[in-house]
C-alpha cells in the first residue's frame, strides 16, 4: 500500500460550516491513478465520522487537482463548532493519510526534483518512505 | 513608466492575512518588496462580529487596532517611498474612527497633507428597515431558509438573550474594488475600508494603474486571481505546505508579492533574501484553498474559472498564473451576518498514565453526569481525547498504547448558567476522580457568547458604497471629512 501523501501534496480550509480539501498530484501519472482512486463517495466514507451531508470532486486537469468539499461537515463551523478542528484545517493532513493499493509505476508519480534548486536552502534529497516499507506491511 | 501615464506592471504585496497575523511582516515586506501598493487583509467571515462588539462598548472602536499601530511603524518608509500606497480593510465596523485616527498619526509625523481615503455602505445594520420594507428577505446562502429573528435594531452589549436568539450582531455586505479604485483615483495614499471580497484589495489598485475595462472579464480575473493568492499572507510562500520540510527559513518567512503587468499577466513571488519559497505547490495549494467549485469562483468584480488555469515555475521564487478565466459577476453580492446564539465553553485536563485515552474518556463523562446532575442537562456537548488522533477524522490510530492524552471537553447551551456551571465541574474532578490528572492549574473556563455565522445576498443594485476623502490633517482633526460620492459597489 502507499499513502496518498506520497503522490499528492493538499490544503483544507473552510467556508462557514462546509469544509474543501484541495488534492494535487505530483505528476500527470499521479494524476490519473488519483481521478481512478479517489472518488466522492471513497472521501465520504473515509471521513465518515463527520457526517457530512454531501461530498463533490470538482477536476482541474490541468494542475492535476482534485477539490473536495465537504458539505456540512463542521459541526457548526468557526464558531458554532465544539470540535479543536472548528475550520478544517487538518482534514487535508488526515486524507494524505488514505492508503491506496500499490500503482505499477510508483516511481512516475512522486515528485519531481526541485526546478529551480538553490544551494544551501535546505532542500533535502527526496525520499519515500514508501519504497523503504517492510514488504510485509 | 511610457507616456501615456499607464506602467507596465505593478507591485501589490499583501502584508496581513488575518487579525492577528505577525505585525513585523508588513514592515519588513514594504521595506524589502519594492512595492507600489501593501495590501492588508484583517477580516475573516466572524471578525465584524467582534468588533460590533467593541464598538457598542465604546463607539470610537470597531477597527483593527493593529493597523494604526502599524502605520506608526511605517511612516519612515512611507516617506521614504513617496509612491507606496496602503490599501487595507482594517476599518471594519468603524472605518471613518480608523481613519481619524491614522490621520492624526501622519499628521503629527509632518504628513498631515497625504489624503486619506475610507470607504463607508458596507455596514447594512442601519438600513435592514428599509431593505426589509423593499423585499430582501435575506436568505440563507445554502439552507434557503428565512432569518427569523432579524431585529431591526441593534441589540445593546448586555442583550445576548438567554434565549439564545439573541438577535443580529452586524450584517455586511462585501463590496468589490470599484470604491478602492475610486479612492486611488482621486490621490489617497492609505484607503481603509470595512468589508470587501478580498481580492479587491489586489483588483482596485490593479484598475487604478491600468485603467482597464469594468468589463474586461480577462484581466479582472487575472487581478482577482491573484488578490485570491496572496489574500492569505505567507500560505503562498510555504506557509501550509504539505512539504514543510521543504521550506527554506520558516522563521524569516517573507510575504507574498503580486507582479501584474498592462497585459493582464500575473506572477506571484516573495522578496529576495526572504525566507520561505514560492514554487508550484505553494501556488497550487493556496488556488485551491477555501475553494467551492473552482469553475465558479465568485467575487463582486468578477466570476473566475481556475479550471482553464496553468501554474508555471518560470524562475527561483516566480511562478506565473496564466489562463483564469472571467465571467460577469452574479446580479447579488454576498452578505455576511452574525446573530447571538447562546454560550459556549470548553475546558482541558492532561490525564496520564496506563490506560489514558479509556480513563479519559471515563473522566469526561464523570464531569457532564455531574452537570446534569446539578440540574443542566447541557443541549450540545463533545469530547476529544487528544493524542489519540481526535483531529484526524479517517486515520487509523498509531499502534503504540497512549500513556498521556489531553481531555478536551466543549459544551454549548442557550441558557449561560448551564455552560456557568459545567465551568465549576472541571476542578472538582481532580480529588473525586481517577488518579494522574493534571494540567488545571490557571482559572477557570468562562462562558463565551457564540456569534453564529448567517451567509446570505443581496440585490448589488442596493448597495451603495461611498469613497470619503480628505487629507490626514482635516480627517484627523475635524473627524467629519467631506462625502465625496456615491459608487457602483
Amino acid at each position: 500500500m502507499i499513502r496518498l501523501g506520497d503522490i499528492a501534496h493538499g490544503r483544507s480550509g473552510d467556508k462557514g460550516n462546509h469544509a474543501n480539501i484541495g488534492v494535487i498530484a505530483y505528476t500527470s501519472e499521479g494524476h490519473a491513478f488519483i481521478q481512478r482512486m479517489l472518488t466522492a463517495e471513497s472521501v465520504k466514507a473515509y471521513f465518515r465520522s463527520l457526517a457530512a451531508d454531501k461530498v463533490e470532486r470538482f477536476d482541474l486537469p490541468r494542475l492535476f487537482a482534485f477539490n473536495f468539499v465537504l458539505w456540512n461537515a463542521l459541526g457548526g463551523g468557526a464558531s458554532d463548532s465544539l470540535r479543536t478542528d472548528t475550520q478544517g484545517k487538518a482534514l487535508a493532513t488526515a486524507l494524505l493519510e488514505m492508503e491506496l493499493p500499490d500503482p505499477a509505476n510508483l516511481a512516475a508519480m512522486l515528485p519531481p526534483p526541485p526546478r529551480f534548486p538553490r544551494p544551501g536552502s535546505g532542500q533535502p534529497p527526496h525520499r519515500h518512505d514508501s519504497t523503504s516499507r517492510n514488504p510485509e506491511d | 513608466m511610457p507616456s501615456s501615464g499607464i506602467p507596465d506592471s505593478i507591485r501589490i504585496g499583501n502584508g496581513a492575512g488575518f487579525w492577528g497575523d505577525n505585525l513585523d511582516a508588513p514592515i519588513r515586506l514594504a521595506e524589502q518588496g519594492a512595492l507600489d501598493f501593501l495590501t492588508l487583509e484583517y477580516l475573516a467571515e466572524l471578525t465584524l462580529s467582534i468588533l460590533a462588539h467593541q464598538r457598542r462598548l465604546n463607539p470610537e472602536a470597531g477597527y483593527v487596532a493593529d493597523f494604526p499601530a502599524t502605520v506608526s511603524r511605517l511612516i519612515p518608509i512611507l516617506k521614504a517611498q513617496p509612491g507606496l500606497r496602503i490599501v487595507t480593510n482594517a476599518g471594519g465596523l468603524n472605518p471613518e474612527a480608523c481613519a481619524r485616527e491614522v490621520g492624526r498619526l501622519l499628521a503629527a509625523e509632518g504628513m498631515g497633507g497625504e489624503k486619506i481615503a475610507w470607504v463607508s455602505g458596507d455596514d447594512l445594520m442601519p438600513r435592514l428597515g428599509e431593505l426589509r420594507s423593499a423585499g430582501e428577505r435575506f436568505a440563507h446562502f445554502d439552507s434557503g431558509e428565512f432569518l427569523k429573528h432579524f431585529e431591526t435594531e441593534p441589540i445593546e452589549a448586555d442583550h445576548f438573550q438567554a434565549d439564545g436568539l439573541g438577535g443580529l450582531v452586524s450584517a455586511n455586505v462585501y463590496l468589490g474594488a470599484q470604491p478602492i479604485c475610486n479612492a486611488l483615483d482621486q490621490g489617497a495614499r492609505i484607503v481603509i475600508t470595512g468589508r470587501v471580497a478580498d481580492a479587491s484589495l489586489t483588483v482596485g489598485p490593479a484598475m487604478h494603474a491600468f485603467r482597464w475595462s469594468w468589463t474586461d472579464w480577462r484581466k479582472l480575473a487575472a487581478a482577482s486571481a491573484a488578490g485570491h493568492l496572496i489574500e492569505c499572507g505567507a500560505q503562498v510562500t510555504g506557509g501550509l505546505l504539505s512539504r514543510w520540510q521543504t521550506v527554506p527559513d520558516y522563521a524569516h518567512i517573507g510575504y507574498p508579492i503580486a507582479i501584474l503587468d498592462a497585459r493582464g499577466g500575473c506572477r506571484i513571488t516573495k522578496p529576495e533574501g526572504s525566507g520561505g519559497i514560492v514554487n508550484r505547490e505553494t501556488v497550487t495549494e493556496q488556488l485551491l484553498y477555501e475553494l467551492g467549485d473552482p469553475a465558479r469562483y465568485h467575487t463582486p468584480d468578477v466570476t473566475l474559472d481556475f479550471t482553464s488555469a496553468d501554474v508555471t515555475e518560470i524562475g527561483p521564487d516566480l511562478v506565473e498564473i496564466t489562463g483564469v478565466r472571467g465571467v460577469p459577476p452574479p446580479a447579488t453580492l454576498k452578505v455576511s451576518c452574525a446573530y447571538g446564539n447562546g454560550y459556549a465553553a470548553k475546558g482541558d485536563l492532561v490525564v496520564s498514565g496506563r490506560d489514558a485515552s479509556d480513563k479519559a474518556k471515563a473522566t469526561g463523562e464523570m464531569i457532564l453526569d455531574r452537570v446534569g446532575q446539578a440540574g443542566f442537562p447541557l443541549r450540545r456537548k463533545y469530547l476529544e481525547v487528544l493524542g489519540s488522533g481526535a483531529t484526524l477524522p479517517g486515520v487509523p490510530p498509531g499502534g503504540a498504547e497512549l500513556r498521556e492524552v489531553v481531555l478536551r471537553i466543549s459544551v454549548w447551551d442557550k441558557d449561560k448558567h448551564a455552560v456557568e456551571r459545567f465551568c465549576r465541574e472541571l476542578s472538582p474532578v481532580i480529588t473525586s476522580g481517577p488518579p494522574g490528572i493534571s494540567g488545571y492549574a490557571g482559572t477557570r473556563p468562562k462562558p463565551r457568547p457564540v456569534l453564529s455565522y448567517w451567509p446570505t445576498v443581496i440585490d448589488r443594485r442596493k448597495v451603495k458604497p461611498v469613497v470619503h476623502l480628505g487629507t490626514a490633517e482635516s480627517i484627523g482633526a475635524s473627524g467629519t471629512p467631506r462625502a465625496s460620492r456615491e459608487e457602483k459597489p
